[in-house]
């Protein structure tokens, strides 16, 4: 009787023998807490960064550092930085860079702009923006990708073109659009609910929706694994190109909302819209400790990124110094960060 | 008896005036490990490229199943199960063993969403299959942290994933130590008593010698050898072999079992 059984039991491919090995192959969330620490480690990094960058403003000036108004300033601003860290974390983890999206920001908020101007409603006025944004996206993306031209140049010359368009049409005119403040969508997406701006709501939003597709989604895994090895993800079926495009895309749509919402906190479109955020958004990419080599990165450290970035501007001058410190602070806090995420992250290739 | 999975027959190849292959004729069986030995510049990328849909052989038929095929692309041998895990590319290696299994073909629900436990469960059922066990990694444990052995475990994890028939392992233990290479045998073993079958191709004789069934070897382009491994008494006998057809002349000193790897090479 034994007999018979034997052969049963030593299958390869048994019922026994793969209850037995089941054990072995742990579940992620064993250790979760381990493991939540070690997969955002980069992030979390930028957290301490951060409350270490506050502790010290907060020392050196308490009166102003707990008054709600220097939050409430940073908090208007910030969420226009917010809806362009986080797409470029994507384009950076693709192994790409975008420079171009300050001008799809001023390109795509001008269209706002004239629909607005021209009597339509401002959510006619956003949706036509979007759609900017998404075609600037795709041309700058097709260039790049179909084109074959390296993302860094390509990208900048782009960013010099389009400018140069609003420049050239508008004659370095700016635009007030005072019929905001009484509609719908000015109340939705700008005004203040119990003293916060509205708008942080929004890319708190934005930023919890992007890290979502960043980790649990086809389109994130995909773009990490393009980043790492196109060969590879060829090899395996995924359209490389096509993906490249679309992050690229996703760019366009978050410059065209943050242009949008920095037309909506000013009632005014200026044809420089978007010029500013060129050096600290690329900044909090990097400080927020997504890797320059691609394949790896974190939207969440991105958005960490940004809102230290932000305080660093106000912090330096609230805190008494002159407007002097703050380029040598910016660069201070990229240089910490930087050395910081070198000796916390392992580095495969 | 055995049904082979694939068969080409008199392939070969030219570059313009230059011969890459010329005539090879090779089988493999299903539940079979074959080994394809073979220099440098004998012909084994070209034939591999072939297998792989990636390059049109000049002239010579190829069969799936025992049928002719017609019209040979990547796409025919993806259909007919035909893996090939290339060494060196084949894993993206900040990524978890998760995403690198599902490369190109996540699990995805609603909307293009993950499924991410059932891939967990998914990958750990491919991993036991194949034997890889571990005390130490998780399915999100990333692939840069594994080691070069356990990597091809990865890499043959993902091709039994795509339901491959016959994985073609492109020198899977070339740049490995003995215990990471015999970490590859066990994988190798075991897909084996699935019932799948292996081209393993590399130019260290020993290697190839402890782990297939059946012997090819490669020699400009035309098969100098193909055996059964019940005729081939030891390594020696193939490495003697494999002199003969490098030097046909025969060069003294040159016949010892230490000298394997220079000879192969």
């Amino acid at each position: 009787m034994s007999k018979t059984m034997e052969p049963d039991l030593q299958s390869p491919l048994g019922g026994t023998h793969n209850e037995a090995a089941g054990k072995e192959w742990r579940h992620p969330s064993d250790n979760w807490l381990r493991g939540f620490i070690l997969d955002n480690r980069a992030a979390l990094g930028t957290l301490v960064v951060f409350i270490v960058m506050m502790a010290v403003f907060m020392i050196a000036n308490p009166v102003v550092f707990t008054t709600w108004y220097l939050y409430s300033s940073v908090l208007t601003t910030l969420p226009v930085a917010l809806f362009v860290v986080v797409p470029l974390v994507f384009v950076v983890t693709c192994g790409e860079i975008d420079l171009s999206f300050p001008a799809t920001m001023g390109f795509a908020s001008w269209v706002f702009a004239l629909v607005v101007q021209a009597g339509y409603d401002p959510f006619l006025g956003i949706a036509a923006a979007l759609l900017t944004g998404m075609l600037l996206g795709f041309l700058v993306g097709s260039l790049v990708v179909y084109g074959g031209l390296s993302s860094l140049i390509a990208t900048l010359g782009m960013n010099f073109l389009l400018r140069g368009l609003i420049q050239i049409i508008n004659e370095g005119k700016s635009t007030a659009l005072t019929s905001l403040a009484d509609s719908w969508a000015y109340k939705i997406f700008s005004s203040q609910l119990y003293g916060i701006p509205v708008q942080i709501f929004w890319a708190i939003g934005f930023v919890v929706l992007s890290a979502l597709l960043y980790n649990r989604h086809r389109f994130g895994a995909q773009v990490k694994v393009v980043g790492d090895n196109p060969d590879s993800a060829q090899q395996m079926g995924i359209d490389v190109k096509r993906v490249r495009v679309k992050v690229f895309v996703f760019v366009g749509i978050g410059a065209a909302i943050a242009g949008t919402f920095s037309v909506m906190i000013n009632f005014t479109w200026w044809p420089t819209a978007g010029d500013g955020y060129l050096l600290p958004v690329l900044a909090s990419v990097f400080v927020g400790g997504t890797p320059t080599w691609g394949g790896i990165g974190t939207v969440v450290g991105g958005a960490i990124g940004a809102v230290t970035v932000s305080f660093i501007q106000t912090g330096v001058v609230a805190a008494g110094l002159s407007g002097f410190y703050v380029q040598f602070f910016n660069g201070l806090i990229i240089i910490l960060s930087l050395l910081g995420h070198k000796w916390n992250q392992a580095r495969y290739r | 008896m055995a049904e082979p999975i694939i068969e080409l027959r008199d392939i070969s190849k030219s570059y313009g005036q230059v011969y890459a292959l010329g005539g090879v004729n090779l089988s493999v069986d299903r539940g079979e490990v074959v080994g394809l030995i073979g220099d440098n510049g004998a012909g084994k990328s070209t034939l591999i490229k072939i297998l792989s849909g990636v390059v049109q052989p000049t002239s010579g038929e190829i069969l799936v199943r025992g049928k002719p095929v017609t019209g040979w692309s990547a796409a025919r041998s993806r259909d007919a199960g035909i893996e090939t895990v290339f060494q060196d590319r084949a894993l993206a290696v900040q990524q978890t063993i998760v995403r690198n299994i599902f490369m190109g073909r996540e699990l995805t629900g609603w909307l293009g969403w993950l499924k991410v436990n059932k891939e967990i469960e998914e990958a750990s059922r491919l991993m036991r299959e194949i034997g890889f066990t571990s005390k130490v990694f998780t399915p999100h444990s990333i692939v840069g942290q594994l080691s070069g052995g356990e990597r091809q475990g990865v890499a043959i994890a993902r091709a039994i994933y795509k339901k491959a028939e016959l994985i073609v392992l492109d020198e899977p233990t070339t740049a490995l130590s003995l215990t990471e290479t015999a970490k590859v045998f066990h994988f190798v073993r075991q897909v084996r008593a699935s019932g799948r079958s292996i081209l393993f191709i590399g130019h260290n004789i020993h290697h190839v010698f402890d782990i297939a069934d059946r012997f090819v070897v490669l020699d400009r382009g035309k098969v100098a050898l193909a055996a059964d491994r019940s005729e081939v008494k030891s390594a020696e006998d193939l490495i003697n072999f494999m002199e003969d057809v490098a030097h046909p002349g025969g060069l003294p000193g040159l016949h010892d079992a230490n000298d394997a790897g220079r000879a192969a090479q």
